[in-house]
């Protein structure tokens, strides 16, 4: 499954070797040439990257990629097989109390005890995390706050629903106000509204907090992240900001730009008109819809500059042009083209969880 | 000692939050209360049938050695069944839950977990032990025993708890599940009660077969006396169990 550097194919961009990769500032968190075996699977191969303070770093990959087990590594639950991690200029396997101090984590289950009312497993994980005695109360009242988690203080938390859960488990990554919060899969399971707001919290917390997150959701890379870690197969892909890695996968594909039309079925007119346009290579119509509606994908050479000619020409040949939309390169595109190599299963799940990009990215 | 302090008491409120506790304390009393009645009844009578000879048999009763002594080594037999069911779920549970994972990255070490753990443990059978007060509290209400051998025998079965939670608690952080756990806890302890029989058969062989019974050191509490040997014993086959645990959770970090 895994791959030698070399092996590439020729269509995927190089994008690890990046100008930004070698980041200006000390980095405060940094994984240097890390790799952990379980038995003989390699589950993490030579993988090395660093986070700024402040930044939010996406951890993207699909299932399977060694996502968790980088954050685990990370945050000191298990030692790495080779190579070291330093979070703020400490080596985890030097002193590693120090640096499991600093580090707020949520696992991929919120590590939570069913019989325990919010408020006294918060206040057992601001203990735990060596709050002062006379700190702990507000410190629990701050990520009540934080987290919205008002109106549950007194509830067990078997009891509370899934969203909830995930909130009092956020609420204990941030309870003892880490420097570092590593969040496994943060959004996973919840509601889109509750996706939106956990999304919102992640951002409000950049800045004053440096925050490594994993997911295999693209459009959360887009919205919460600013610069993304892609990895697949245990191997580092791509290292960049996520409109660097869409921008440098779009000028691999230069000078060419697709467009989705929307227009009324039947779509012989349509895409008739369409062709007739200078620069356009390909017509391809979708499916009709229950509104006789469809969505022509085309394929054109030029800037932008030729979606006014592609709506003139709909117009002209009289067909209704309910919506324009430049297609391009999306994150899901550098991700699919960085990953689809890998194992069959692993590629077609991320696929399906990531339709919602296009949508997201600008 | 504060961090496994912090561990110790949400071990002390989670086991008090479920049924397992109060099933334990609840059983432990009926058969304890069981067998103070049938050794109390078996006292009484036999002094019946000593006063009815006279004085003839030239032998007096005494609460403590002929009372006390046997209840107090027969609670260690009851003991040795029921505390399996204490420890097998402490680490277990915790693997099973994920919430391993919250302890295992916080800034404690992994031999506060174990001791944090191992205190709960402890303070719980306290607690059951605290049970028995009563009765032996109304041998001291109706005669006038020697309170030195009772403390004796106290802090024998004291010892002989930890070193029974002590291996309870390894076998737990070998498994996450906790029947699996208790098993293994019960099948040890079944071993290391049955050394005595299979150690009374003499021999070289025997007596280190012997020395093994985790009831066997308690005889001497049981009489009220506090032997080295017997401390020794108890004292050192906790820290080794315990030793293991630290190493076993230590290793869950490696095996993810």
């Amino acid at each position: 499954m895994l791959r030698r550097p070399g092996n590439q194919s020729p269509r995927v961009p190089n994008l690890i070797e990046s100008p930004l990769l070698q980041t200006a500032v000390e980095p405060l968190v940094q994984v240097d040439r890390v790799s952990k075996r379980y038995g003989r699977t390699l589950a993490v191969a030579d993988l090395s990257f660093g986070v700024a303070k402040g930044e939010v770093l996406g951890f993207l990959g699909p299932n399977g990629a060694g996502k968790t087990t980088t954050m685990r590594v990370i945050t000191g639950f298990m030692p790495p097989s080779e190579g070291r991690v330093l979070v703020g200029g400490l080596d985890i396997a030097e002193s590693p109390l120090e640096v499991r101090s600093r580090i707020g984590y949520l696992p991929e289950n919120p590590p939570l005890y069913p019989e325990m009312e919010v408020t006294a497993f918060l206040e057992f994980a601001a203990r735990l995390r060596g709050v002062p005695k006379g700190g702990i109360r507000p410190a629990v009242e701050r990520a009540i706050e934080r987290c919205a988690l008002g109106e549950a203080r007194e509830r067990i938390i078997g009891k509370l629903s899934r969203g909830y859960r995930q909130r009092v488990g956020l609420a204990q990554a941030l309870v003892h106000e880490p420097e570092v919060l590593v969040l496994d899969e943060p959004t996973a399971g919840l509601d889109p509204k509750q996706i939106h707001e956990t999304r919102k919290l992640i951002r409000t917390l950049a800045g004053e907090r440096t925050v490594v997150l994993s997911t295999h959701i693209l459009p959360e890379v887009t919205v919460t992240c600013d610069r993304v870690v892609i990895i697949a197969g245990g191997r580092l892909r791509a290292e960049d900001t996520p409109e660097n890695l869409v921008a440098r996968l779009g000028a691999a594909e230069r000078g060419r730009g697709t467009w989705e039309i929307e227009t009324a079925a039947p779509a012989d007119a349509a895409e008739a008109a369409l062709r007739a346009v200078p620069g356009v290579a390909r017509v391809e119509a979708g499916p009709e819809t229950a509104e006789r509606t469809l969505v022509l994908q085309v394929e054109a050479a030029g800037d932008r500059a030729i979606a006014t000619d592609l709506a003139r020409a709909l117009l002209e040949a009289g067909c209704p042009l309910f919506g324009l939309r430049r297609g391009g390169a999306s994150l899901e595109d550098v991700f699919l083209a960085l990953t689809t190599e890998e194992t069959e299963t692993n590629g077609t799940g991320d696929s399906s969880d990531a339709t919602g990009a296009p949508e997201e990215h600008p | 000692m504060r961090n496994a302090l912090t561990i110790a008491r949400r071990e002390i409120g989670a086991a008090l939050a479920s049924p397992v506790a109060y099933v334990l304390f609840g059983a432990f009393a009926f058969l304890y209360g069981y067998f103070f009645a049938d050794y109390l009844q078996s006292f009484v009578e036999a002094g019946m049938r000593m006063s009815q000879m006279g004085g003839f048999s030239g032998g007096t009763l005494n609460v403590n050695t002929d009372l006390l002594r046997w209840l107090m080594a027969s609670t260690a037999i009851l003991v040795l069944f029921l505390l399996p069911l204490l420890s097998m779920r402490t680490v277990s549970e915790e693997i099973r839950s994920g919430t391993m994972e919250l302890l295992l990255t916080a800034p404690i070490t992994d031999g506060q977990i174990v001791i944090g753990k191992f205190l709960a443990a402890l303070a719980l059978y306290c607690g059951m032990l605290a049970l028995t007060g009563l009765h032996v509290g109304v041998l001291f209400w109706f005669s006038r025993p020697e309170i030195a051998p009772v403390l004796a025998a106290y802090l024998g079965l004291l010892l002989l708890g930890a070193g029974l939670l002590a291996l309870g608690l390894f076998f737990s952080s070998l498994t996450r599940n906790q029947i699996v756990a208790g098993l293994l806890t019960f099948g040890a302890l079944l071993v290391l009660w049955l050394v005595e029989f299979a150690g009374a058969r003499g021999g070289e062989f025997g007596r280190v077969l012997a020395y093994l019974s985790v009831t066997g050191h308690m005889e001497g509490f049981a009489r009220g006396v506090i032997a080295t040997r017997d401390l020794a014993f108890y004292l050192s086959f906790a820290a080794f169990w315990l030793y293991l645990a630290r190493e076993s959770v230590r290793s869950r970090r490696w095996r993810g």
